[in-house]
């Protein structure tokens, strides 16, 4: 057998049938971006498959205990731990009961780790280790896994700040790779970059914004090949893309960088509006329904109309300034961890404050919701619920005993947490 | 006679299987090594890795010198399969050529990635095979072999520094420790213990930072303006010269010898605090003969690196993070005297975080091994 009909075979070999199931998912999750809290079977992307970081799941326990024994005999809800090598502050998510997270390990973190863990029992299914393409230098306090990997439900995109993409299937094959300060060199922030990469129906949205070459980029997410891409500001920026429906119903990717916000159709990038004034360049925005909450001025509320340039701005509270999580919205709310670690919930009508709550130390990660309950974990590693109502009442206080950065997914009522130094599930046994 | 041509049949046949098996998996390795920028060769990666994941354990020493001339995104590709190979056969229980592949670490030709990789191919098989190995990569060419080498006799040497009686053996193992060592991370920590046990090391000299300079600025750099701008010591270097400076305020070479332990030159101490500015370093650097090193830059600001006139390296980049080989230019030194140039960027920012005008040079060799001027006066 020679190469070519082996490649034949193999380029040959289900493509039919992938197409056609890659087809189905597609649909899905275009009416996914209807933007109804799905049911939390998976959590694809940084804050969930629709980014709102909500679901309707409320199995999640409300306390746990990580415990001091190596076996777990004196732990509570603590389905599976799993020391990850390296360090990591991405998110992890969650793809048909397969749980994958990113790490970094060596000198300069310039090893790049994707783990693979069965949901159920948190056996290791597979591992993937690559040697960074990009530069890897980055603050103490971040890590070269900072950025979160996505899905489509069938394809995992690891990305990381040293601007390695990676495509595999759910199975650990390598589908393609991009090495985005490979392709672009100046692209690099020596601080470290952190924006999570946005699935779209089959294209992979990256934002790459730094001092250097700073661009964002549609991926297609077969074949890695590049089916647009735009200049942005060269500025430091750590905001991700962000996913919102468009007045048509079809889903617009928001750019948030530090001087405006743009909106693009996904599949050709084509600029929609934009929000042309300064905006943070940590925190993401949130979109729901066909209304963005940008952090600009605190929070700015606006929404697109058919046809136009630039949004019609909605509200703006400079009360609602966020801090380092990204903002998100529930049901009628906004939801805003400031810099002192205070979160305000507003009313998405008009970002009137609706009531106050105070949280114990700093924070990065974003919050989430399962059910009625919020889950936010500080810098500490406290994760702390919340019951959701008219205010938010703090009703327990859970260690996990190390400094937790990345935003918690959720899936199948257990909470994923991915510390300093280990993967834990929270659920119910 | 007919046994004979029955065996050259046999031969014939099974060079022929071997070939066409091999064939497919040699050519795969093949594309895989120069895949180009943007993704244009992705799509005939991806069938060329779906037949290279394919191949046999047999053929795992074939994937492993892929490496060796493979591009950063080849490499990948190529690492990938020899995972997925390694996994199939360890799930099938099946023999790996574990000898042909020690035989692969042990050629220090191949690729240090390479090589490294066949070490952890090695370990998957056979847990006890690093007590074995690691010792043996204390002057490795491949920085993460070496690595495992330095933080095995770190660990020694913390275990002997526990017994007061053990203190001199520790302090050796310490010192070999110290001298393998060539990642930031483990120099930084041996420094400590060597110092904790009474030793001092001379950093300087172990990195190979360039201390002694000539220093001349500041320039204009308004409004980040300078970095293409051809000032004067870009040339001519005479060291006696006088010329305008920002402002028309004349500016001349003066004498600089830093004493940072990461041989950083810090322009706003020697020069005065400035921020729009520009200022030039200059020294020269004696080579016993022609050789290729690394000239690794470490810089918070914009700069341009010259050697003997040549542009190295450069970065039109302000305030976003620096570190030891933050930048690495591969260049040449002739033998003798070799002129360095370094062009260090100030803007305007106004943060406090962004008021640093430094820079940071060492020569070295590829795995960060220093080069030291043959003229270099040892530190006191």
């Amino acid at each position: 057998m020679t190469l070519t009909h082996l490649l034949t075979k193999s380029a040959t070999n289900g493509r039919g049938f992938m197409m056609k199931a890659h087809h189905l998912l597609l649909t899905a999750l275009t009416f996914a971006c209807g933007f109804a809290p799905l049911h939390a079977a998976d959590w694809l992307q940084f804050r969930g498959n629709d980014q709102r970081a909500v679901v309707t799941d409320s199995g999640v326990p409300t306390e746990w205990n990580v415990g001091e024994q190596a076996d777990g005999s004196d732990s509570k809800n603590i389905a599976w731990k799993h020391k990850l090598p390296g360090r990591g502050v991405s998110s992890p998510i969650v793809v048909r009961g397969k749980v994958i997270a990113t790490s970094a390990s060596g000198a300069v973190q310039e090893r790049l780790h994707v783990h693979c863990f069965d949901a159920a029992s948190g056996k290791l299914a597979w591992e993937r280790q690559f040697w960074a393409t990009g530069r890897t230098f980055c603050h103490p306090s971040s890590s070269v896994a900072a950025c979160s990997p996505a899905s489509d439900g069938q394809h995992i995109f690891a990305f990381f700040s040293s601007n390695d993409l990676i495509c595999l299937d759910l199975d650990g094959n390598l589908k393609w790779y991009r090495g985005l300060t490979y392709d672009y060199p100046t692209a690099a922030n020596d601080v470290g970059m952190s924006s999570s990469p946005l699935v779209i129906g089959q294209t992979v949205i990256v934002q790459v914004e730094n001092k250097g070459e700073s661009f964002a980029a549609g991926i297609d997410a077969y074949t890695g090949e590049t089916k647009w891409k735009h200049a942005r500001k060269a500025d430091m920026c750590w905001t991700s893309p962000t996913v919102m429906s468009g007045v048509d119903g079809k889903a617009v990717v928001l750019l948030q960088s530090t001087d405006r916000l743009t909106a693009h159709d996904p599949v050709t990038g084509k600029q929609l509006w934009t929000f042309d004034k300064t905006c943070s360049g940590i925190p993401s925005s949130v979109g729901s329904s066909d209304i963005a909450f940008i952090p600009s001025d605190g929070i700015t509320a606006v929404r697109a109309s058919s046809g136009s340039t630039s949004p019609e701005v909605l509200w703006s509270n400079n009360k609602l300034s966020p801090g380092t999580p990204s903002p998100i919205v529930v049901d009628d709310q906004i939801l805003v961890i400031n810099g002192a670690g205070a979160l305000t919930a507003a009313n998405t009508k008009d970002g009137e404050v609706a009531w106050r709550a105070r949280l114990k130390g700093s924070f990065w990660a974003t919050p989430v919701v399962a059910g009625n309950h919020l889950y936010v974990v500080n810098r500490d590693g406290i994760g702390q619920v919340l019951k959701l109502g008219k205010e938010g009442e703090i009703v327990s206080e859970n260690k996990f005993g190390e400094p937790v950065v990345a935003t918690p997914a959720i899936a199948d009522g257990a909470l994923y947490v991915r510390g300093d130094q280990h993967l834990f599930k929270v659920a119910k046994p | 006679m007919k046994t004979a041509l029955v065996a050259c049949v046999v031969s014939l046949v099974c060079l022929f299987t071997v070939a066409s098996l091999a064939g497919p998996v040699d050519e795969a390795v093949k594309s895989l090594q120069s895949l180009g920028k943007e993704g244009v060769d992705n799509q005939a990666a991806t069938r060329a890795w779906s037949v290279a994941a394919q191949a046999n354990a047999n053929e795992l020493t074939t994937l492993l010198a892929g490496l060796d001339e493979a591009n950063p995104l080849g490499a990948n590709y190529l690492r990938a399969a020899v995972d997925v190979v390694v996994d199939r056969t360890l799930s099938a229980k099946s023999p790996a050529p574990l000898s042909a592949v020690e035989s692969f670490l042990k050629d220090t030709s191949h690729s240090p990635r390479a090589r490294r990789l066949a070490f952890e191919v090695i370990t998957r098989f056979d847990a006890a095979a690093p007590d074995r190995l690691v010792p043996t990569f204390i002057n490795d060419p491949s920085t993460e072999l070496r690595r495992d080498a330095v933080q095995r006799l770190i660990d020694q040497a913390t275990s002997l520094a526990k017994d007061e009686s053990s203190k001199p053996a520790a302090i050796e193992a310490y010192r070999q420790a110290f001298t393998g060592s060539r990642d930031l991370d483990q120099i930084e920590l041996l420094t400590k213990e060597l110092k904790n046990l009474g030793v001092t090391v001379d950093l300087p000299t172990h990195f190979g930072f360039v201390m002694n300079w000539k220093l001349i600025g500041p320039f204009d750099n308004t409004g980040e303006s300078a970095f293409d701008v051809v000032y004067p010591p870009e040339k001519e270097i005479r060291l006696d010269a006088e010329y305008p400076g920002k402002g028309d305020k004349p500016v001349k070479w003066i004498d600089h010898a830093t004493t940072d332990a990461h041989g950083k030159v810090d322009f706003n101490k020697a020069l005065g605090k400035a921020n729009g500015v520009t200022g030039y370093a200059y020294t020269e650097f004696v080579a016993p003969q022609e050789m290729a090193v690394d000239f690794r830059v470490g810089c918070i600001c914009a700069f341009k690196l010259w050697v003997n006139g040549t542009l190295v390296d450069g970065r039109n980049v302000y305030h976003s993070g620096t570190k030891i080989d933050q930048y690495i230019g591969r260049g040449k030194l002739k033998a003798g005297k070799n002129a360095i140039l370094v062009k260090v960027l100030q803007n305007e920012q106004t943060q406090n975080w962004a008021q640093d005008w430094e820079f940071q040079l060492r020569v070295c060799d590829a795995t960060g091994t220093a080069i030291l001027s043959q003229d270099r006066v040892a530190a006191k």
